[in-house]
């Protein structure tokens, strides 16, 4: 029942290629652009083939964006330090989802998937008025603090999925034994749950670094805490774009994201399509 | 029985349990719950840089009766229609080729993610690029093709710009449609399709009488959470076309920002955020209601 014929073959493929090419062309076309010389790509109409590709805008767009280097830092550091502080809200409330059962839960639980709903758009205005109050407009802070904010409700529910596939018995097992919670929490909890705790870890810092630009532009307007998005984004509104190096420029911001993806993309698709699909 | 008590002293700490949740609680309502409310009171003022006075009900008013503002809501939901109709058609028949047993399936399932991973603004510096009028390869391919007589800016018409930034949404928010459609597929138990098989059923009745009907929950699910992140998208729109030109692209989310952040008007920006909080809660009301309803149903199984 599973053989096709060459025919159902051909038009799956068919449609397998027109499908991925809507979704990689632009990044299939933004590496070719990168490679490309400028005076490649401002020909009208298009050209498809260049004969001298090069990667020499990657070397030129530290000269073109000087502080690109600043940027790729800033993104790294500011998804860093909100991912970790994510997980320092999250690991406690999820492990009392987890386990303990308590008044006002379930509400409480579809509560936090409510918060997911609002964009930090519409909280911007609040938002910045208290950041202005505190003198934390054009800091780090005031990109991660909002940041944390809007990554805390999915990795709630993401970690205490991990936390209840631990069998409570093991737990249970250590209290009879005498052991104390905090024992618990260290020895039983701790090693069992790494595996959970590095997808939730990832899926936050792909997170903040998704979702910087916002932040960024609305809450920071000095150039050495932008993140890369901020950054380029503001090269493009220039007349003459160099369009070689800013692809180049993407490509080197986006590449991080992608690796650790790649590297990761089981355990993560699992994890988040678990909560919505069942069985 | 005594392994009862121990259990139960074991599962019912309620101090401990909201001594743990406290950080995470207190933190979501100084950042989220309370801007909230800030929000809806800004709205009743006339905020600014300079200060503010309570004004009653003017901003609304004012809002109201704009004939540019009602043209704004209406066109997010259009724009919505589109984005949310297409998201969910392609991410199906996407779902339904990457499903199919054929070789280089498991490579095409991770190919299709990059979309949803990267940083939308980034893919959007990417989509700015396809989209030059004069140097862009879709402008290149139509001139050249002859469908185009000439260099065409897509994000310089208003038709055209609205078009383009719709694709780049849909763009965007495919690749997870997709990967939950194909998750729910993989889901529907095999021996379904082996009765069905056996029955004589052919592979588009098989499709329609049982991967359809099976999957129903998640395409509803996945309906109202594009549509809510759909409504909400501000990236792409902002970074491609800024809500231009002449507004062509402006939704609610766009006119908030520009309110608020671009004139630092902020009692009118809150007005605005407050009726995307209300069409938002809406929304989010409706999907809670219907996971609840289908928890349910999935415990009653």
């Amino acid at each position: 029942m599973n053989k096709y014929t060459i025919l159902e073959k051909l038009l799956i493929y068919f449609g397998i290629l027109i499908f991925m090419t809507f979704i990689l062309l632009p990044f299939v076309e933004m590496f070719y652009a990168s490679l490309r010389p400028l005076d490649h790509l401002f020909r009208s109409p298009y050209q498809f083939y260049s004969d001298d590709l090069s990667f020499w805008a990657y070397s030129e767009m530290w000269k073109t964006v000087p502080m690109l280097g600043r940027y790729i830092f800033n993104s790294f550091f500011l998804a860093t330090v909100t991912s970790l502080l994510t997980l320092l809200f999250v690991i406690p409330a999820a492990y009392s989802y987890a386990r303990f059962k308590f008044p006002a839960k379930n509400t409480s639980l579809y509560l936090l998937l409510a918060i997911n709903m609002f964009s930090g758009a519409v909280l911007l205005i609040p938002l910045y008025k208290l950041l202005r109050t505190f003198g934390l407009l054009n800091t780090y802070q005031a990109m991660i603090v909002p940041g944390v904010a809007f990554l805390i409700p999915t990795s709630i529910w993401l970690l205490k999925s991990y936390f209840e596939k631990i069998p409570i018995e093991l737990e249970e097992a250590a209290f009879c034994d005498g052991a104390t919670r905090i024992q618990i929490l260290r020895h039983v909890i701790a090693p069992l749950s790494t595996p959970g705790l590095v997808v939730v870890g990832i899926y936050a810092f792909i997170g903040s670094y998704a979702q910087q630009f916002l932040f960024a532009i609305s809450f920071n307007q000095k150039k050495e805490f932008m993140p890369i998005p901020a950054g380029l984004y503001e090269f493009i509104g220039y007349t003459t774009v160099k369009w070689n190096e800013m692809m180049a420029a993407s490509l080197v911001g986006i590449a991080p994201v992608l690796l650790v993806f790649l590297f990761l993309q089981k355990y993560i698709v699992e994890g988040l399509t678990a909560g919505a699909v069942k069985n | 029985m005594k392994m009862k008590t121990k259990l139960r002293s074991y599962n019912s700490p309620t101090f401990l349990a909201y001594a743990l949740i406290a950080p995470a609680a207190i933190y979501i309502l100084c950042i989220v719950a309370w801007p909230l409310i800030e929000t809806v009171r800004l709205s009743f003022t006339n905020s600014s840089l300079a200060g503010e006075e309570y004004i009653g009900f003017e901003n609304y008013e004012k809002m109201i009766s704009s004939k540019k503002f009602n043209k704004i809501v209406i066109r997010t939901f259009v724009w919505m229609f589109f984005s949310v109709s297409l998201k969910l058609i392609i991410g199906l028949i996407g779902a339904v080729l990457l499903n199919a047993n054929v070789f280089g399936r498991s490579a095409f399932r991770v190919l299709v993610m990059p979309p949803w991973v990267v940083p939308i603004a980034i893919g959007m510096l990417g989509w700015l690029w396809l989209y030059n009028g004069y140097f862009g390869i879709i402008a290149g391919v139509g001139m050249r093709t002859g469908i185009l007589d000439g260099p065409f800016g897509f994000l310089a018409y208003k038709q055209s710009a609205f078009i383009s930034t719709v694709i780049a949404d849909v763009w965007v928010g495919v690749p997870m449609v997709t990967v939950f459609f194909l998750a729910a597929m993989q889901g529907v138990p095999k021996d379904l399709y082996e009765a069905a098989y056996c029955d004589g059923a052919s592979r588009w009745s098989r499709f329609f009488r049982i991967t359809l009907p099976q999957i129903t929950p998640v395409i509803v699910t996945m309906s109202i959470l594009s549509a809510i992140w759909t409504f909400n998208s501000f990236e792409i729109i902002w970074i491609l076309t800024e809500g231009g030109p002449r507004g062509a692209t402006t939704t609610l989310i766009i006119d908030t920002y520009k309110q608020a952040l671009g004139n630092y008007k902020f009692g009118r920006g809150a007005a605005r955020a407050v009726v995307v909080m209300i069409l938002l809660t809406l929304f989010a009301g409706f999907y809670l209601a219907l996971l609840a309803r289908i928890n349910k149903r999935v415990a009653h199984e």
